[in-house]
């Protein structure tokens, strides 16, 4: 297997087109624009980039930024060998040399000064410079960069500067609308449409209360674990505080609330 | 069974008692006692009866007595009857005799709500130590002045029962026997609940879920559940006995009662717990606003008003459950289900009969009503609701035609049937209505003058704040006992400050020095880092010793430094109270003055820190007063505005220390910072004109720990060279007293910087 081919993504994932995104997003390839995927957690923003990435046939490489990565773990490092040192490619340096989609993921959790190295990447230059080891990539003509972003919990120490946000283009997600969230859930697990359409509702009760006590509501990806568990044979109730309550808040309150909520919806 | 005139007479003749009127009323009570009773049971009766005609109070306590005691005697057990005359008996032995008819007269409530003898004779008891309490003497020998609240206490008692535990009327009865013990007029007004403090007691005791208890939940409720934001307006059921208030809601918010007790219908088995009930009543109100549109009222008769608001009511707690279908559980546990024939239609007028049954069919599928009319209707509500919402007008026309098919004559009788018709959660339904022609009642006059009001008000200062303050006799809080008032400080001249920095600039040099070395400075390490300052030797071994043994080593094996910031906020109390215009000895200036100074380069000194710094003064005029002026705030620069504000600093009062330490902290409490510290800066122990200093001190104490438990550092400066005596039971080992007044500008900056070092 060549370098590329272990990150192609070779099953079409389930992936619920909502609006025109995917067309947007292709003509944004075809262009190679760098693209800014923004939204709350667990709105499908992972599964949209993966989807892409299938149809569009490229492989795709996903990086989890997190605050102590530094600039090395994305452009590659010397390590030691028996006979002296060796350099180790990247994640981005890889998706630059093999012209995969090199995915970024929450990449305001990375430190300001590790998200600059994208920068020649995202212009005109399409080029990653690796100063220690003296190398000038040039990226492969199908070298795309994608990062997301959730706008719900930046904090002014996480924020993206301007100088790294004008370089994306940006697609905004969100919790699909009532009946097509349940369409997701029912397809996604296979659960009946009836339990998806009362997941989505305990969900909107929960984003009601986003600001007032919740960071953030509760997203479709809790949806579908709750929904899977309710597959699974556990009485709705029980799937639901598991999978929907105990995760998301620590105030008695505010589970109280919620329980309340799937008791009302699932009567 | 009745008695011979034989057997009446040998009763009569047990007992030994004059009363001409007592011949009257003797046979009904024999036979009610002498079904109720024992022969036994009856021979302690009229024995007791017998006692109590001797306390020469007439003849009315007999025949109460004679009239009460079967039923107690029966429900308790029959030696419960003599207790209770002996009690009589020994009541009427003290100066309370006038008290003797009212405590007979509550015998019967009590016995019924308590239930048990054990319970009872705990009441007859509570009753006997308040006595005994407010029983006051002249001398200090016999007991000759009768207790002022006990007979306006014992006429309040059916309310007291029916909303407290014996336990909250054993705390309520203490409060007020041990406040007022000395003030006969204040304790009349305690016992008959008049006066605030004893509704707050009582109020504090009622059993049942206080709503201010579940607030937060219910906001939650409103917002998840209901998209709404809305304003909760807590009503008391507990005072008004007249008219029982209904939940409503209008333009200032949601009208609902302050307290439920569980609902409990052990008949079928049903438990409702009271935040379940409670959203019943918020549920209800929010399906109104948001499928209520309100209709002319002029053209309805007030029966077809009363159907249309049955039949909407019906209608939105249908869509909410159609939203929500476990609301359906709640609903149908608190919806009384009338019995079909209960209501006899020619007797009594069954029009709120018809329509509970109706609204409960609809909710209930398994109803079990026979009338075609009803059946019909149900069918007709239902084939309404299946096209969508239906609005407001056409469910009340449905309600028309239900009025006109069901209409009887005998509907217009005054003797209404209303048992098991009315549904406690649901509201008035005022916002239902809008009529073509204003109404000139009360009520809406009251809304117009109040709007007047509001716009005058709201230019005066902070409306005041309450604060419980403790009783160290009671160990209880005393509940709102305290208002504070906060405001602005009145500026000064800035020129007075700006002096006293240049008086003491050749400490507030030193001070400088110092600062500079408290300032943000210490090395934090952070290791494991790939680019660093300086090599981690102990990784850097490790990751050596790792790639000898042929494993990948890891490379993050410098390390780097960073300095770790200062995280404090900082509040300073400054007692504003008379005392602090005196002139200490050996000082030739008053101590606000040198307090002043000491503020100012403490002021000065923090600035320099940049920790989040607030200052506030505090006086007080009896408990009514508390004065809280602010001066810095923790947002406010040092600037001339809080210089001003400091040298306008003027001495007046007391020194009630407590509220303002409590509304100190309630602002310091929101602050971020790791670290909080109350300062006080003091000048003698607690003191005010209405208590006595050892009560304020208990409750200065309290308010320490209370500020220990959200995480505040307390710490005293005391003036008071005689301080030791008490700042120690305050503030524990937490003081620094300073003898040498003088020094005071130097001292405080220094401690402050020891404190926070």
């Amino acid at each position: 297997m060549s370098d590329a081919d272990q990150y192609l993504v070779h099953e079409e994932p389930f992936y619920q087109s909502i609006a025109n995104e995917v067309e947007l997003y292709e003509a944004a390839y075809q262009e190679r624009l760098p693209v800014m995927v923004k939204g709350p957690t667990g709105c499908g923003k992972s599964r949209f980039v993966e989807y892409m990435a299938w149809k569009l046939k490229k492989p795709l490489i996903t990086v989890a930024c997190n605050e102590d990565m530094t600039a090395s773990d994305l452009v590659g490092r010397y390590l030691l060998d028996a006979g002296g040192t060796r350099w180790l490619d990247g994640p981005l340096t890889v998706a630059a040399r093999i012209g995969a989609i090199c995915y970024l993921d929450e990449v305001v959790e990375a430190r300001q000064d590790t998200t600059v190295v994208i920068h020649p990447l995202t212009d005109h230059r399409r080029t990653l410079p690796l100063d220690k080891k003296g190398e000038l990539v040039k990226a492969h003509e199908d070298f795309q960069l994608v990062i997301s972003y959730n706008p719900g919990y930046q904090s002014l120490m996480k924020d993206l500067k301007q100088s790294t946000k004008q370089r994306f283009s940006g697609l905004n997600f969100d919790y699909a609308a009532g009946t097509a969230e349940a369409e997701i859930i029912a397809k996604e697990t296979g659960c009946a449409e009836d339990v998806a359409a009362k997941l989505v509702k305990v969900g909107a009760t929960a984003r009601n209360l986003k600001g007032h006590g919740l960071d953030e509501g509760i997203s479709t990806r809790l949806l579908v674990y709750a929904a899977r568990l309710i597959k699974q044979g556990i009485n709705p109730t029980q799937a639901c505080r598991m999978a929907l309550v105990a995760p998301i808040t620590d105030d008695n309150d505010i589970a109280v609330t919620l329980k309340h909520s799937i008791d009302a919806v699932f009567g | 069974m009745s008695l011979t005139q034989e057997q009446l007479d040998e009763l009569r003749e047990m007992l030994s008692c004059g009363f001409e009127q007592l011949d009257t009323a003797f046979a009904g009570c024999m036979e009610d006692a002498c079904i109720r009773l024992s022969k036994d049971g009856v021979k302690q009766l009229l024995e007791g009866a017998s006692l109590i005609c001797m306390i020469g109070r007439g003849y009315e306590p007999v025949h109460v007595f004679l009239e009460e005691m079967p039923e107690i005697g029966q429900r308790l057990g029959e030696d419960t009857i003599e207790k209770v005359a002996q009690g009589v008996w020994k009541m009427s032995r003290t100066p309370n005799g006038k008290a003797i008819l009212p405590f007979l007269q509550t015998l019967g409530t009590a016995a019924r709500r308590l239930n048990s003898q054990e319970m009872f004779c705990q009441y007859v008891g509570l009753i006997f130590d308040m006595m005994e309490q407010t029983t006051r003497s002249t001398h200090g020998f016999h007991t000759t002045i009768p207790s002022a609240g006990l007979p306006d206490m014992l006429n309040q008692v059916p309310l007291l029962l029916s909303q407290l535990s014996l336990e909250g009327l054993r705390n309520w009865m203490e409060y007020g026997a041990k406040h007022y013990r000395t003030h006969p007029e204040r304790q009349r007004d305690f016992f008959s609940l008049q006066s605030a403090d004893s509704k707050a007691v009582f109020q504090r005791e009622r059993h049942g879920t206080l709503f201010a208890d579940i607030e937060r939940r219910m906001d939650y409720y409103m917002k998840a559940m209901w998209e709404e934001k809305v304003q909760f307006v807590p009503y008391s059921a507990g005072f008004d006995e007249m008219r029982k208030p209904y939940p409503y809601y209008d333009e200032l918010g949601l009208r609902i009662p302050d307290v439920l007790d569980e609902y409990e219908d052990p008949g079928i088995g049903i438990r409702v717990k009271a935040t379940d009930r409670y959203r019943a009543i918020l549920a209800h109100m929010a399906a109104h606003r948001r499928w209520t549109q309100a209709i002319f009222a002029d053209n309805f008769s007030p029966f077809q008003r009363v159907a249309a608001e049955v039949f909407e009511d019906t209608r939105v707690e249908y869509l909410a459950m159609r939203l929500y279908p476990g609301l359906r559980n709640i609903f149908m546990s608190l919806h009384p289900m009338p019995i079909e024939d209960d209501c006899d239609p020619t007797k009594e007028s069954c029009i709120r009969h018809r329509l509970a049954m109706l609204s409960y069919a609809v909710m209930d599928e398994d109803h079990p009503y026979q009338n075609e009319i009803i059946l019909e209707f149900v069918d007709k509500f239902h084939e309404m609701m299946k096209g969508g919402d239906c609005s407001t007008r056409e469910i009340a026309n449905l309600a028309l035609s239900f009025v006109a098919r069901t209409r009887r004559q005998e509907d217009q009788l005054a003797n209404v049937y209303f048992s098991d018709t009315e549904v406690d959660y649901r509201d008035d339904n005022r916002h239902m209505w809008k009529y073509h022609e204003l109404g000139d009642e009360e009520e809406m006059f009251e809304q117009f003058e109040k709007r007047k009001g509001e716009e005058k008000e709201e230019e005066q200062g902070l409306p005041p704040r309450h604060y419980p303050e403790w009783d160290y006799h009671a160990k209880t809080y005393r509940p709102d006992w305290v208002s504070l008032y906060e405001s602005l400080h009145p500026q000064g001249n800035i020129g007075v400050i700006d002096d006293i920095l240049i008086k003491h600039s050749a400490l507030a040099k030193r001070l400088k020095q110092l600062l500079d070395m408290l300032k943000p400075q210490q090395y934090v390490r952070e290791r494991y880092q790939e680019e660093g300052s300086e090599l981690d030797l102990d990784v850097a071994i490790r990751s050596l010793i790792e790639f000898k043994a042929g494993a990948t080593p890891d490379p993050r094996i410098n390390m780097s430094h960073r300095t770790d910031g200062r995280d404090i906020a900082v509040s300073l109390l400054i007692d504003l109270s008379q005392s602090v215009d005196e002139i200490p000895d050996g000082c030739n200036q008053t101590v606000l003055e040198i307090s002043r100074e000491a503020v100012s380069l403490l002021g000065w000194a923090v600035d320099k820190l940049d920790d989040e710094f607030a200052i506030a003064g505090f006086s007080s005029n009896t408990r009514h007063e508390v004065r809280y002026q602010h001066i810095k705030g923790y947002g406010e620069d040092w600037n001339d505005l809080v210089k001003g504000r400091l040298a306008a600093m003027e001495a007046g009062y007391s020194t009630r220390m407590g509220p303002a330490l409590r509304h100190a902290a309630s602002t310091l409490e929101t602050r971020k910072a790791d670290k909080k510290l109350l300062l006080v800066l003091t000048d003698g122990e607690p003191a005010d004109i209405d208590a006595d200093e050892e009560h304020l001190k208990w409750d200065c104490h309290k308010a320490v720990q209370e500020l220990d438990q959200k995480g505040i550092y307390t710490h005293c400066i005391n003036l008071d060279s005689k301080a030791d005596e008490y700042v120690a039971d305050i503030f524990g080992p937490r003081y620094t007293v300073i003898d040498n007044v003088d020094r005071l500008p130097e001292k405080l900056p220094k401690l402050f910087m020891a404190l926070t070092k």
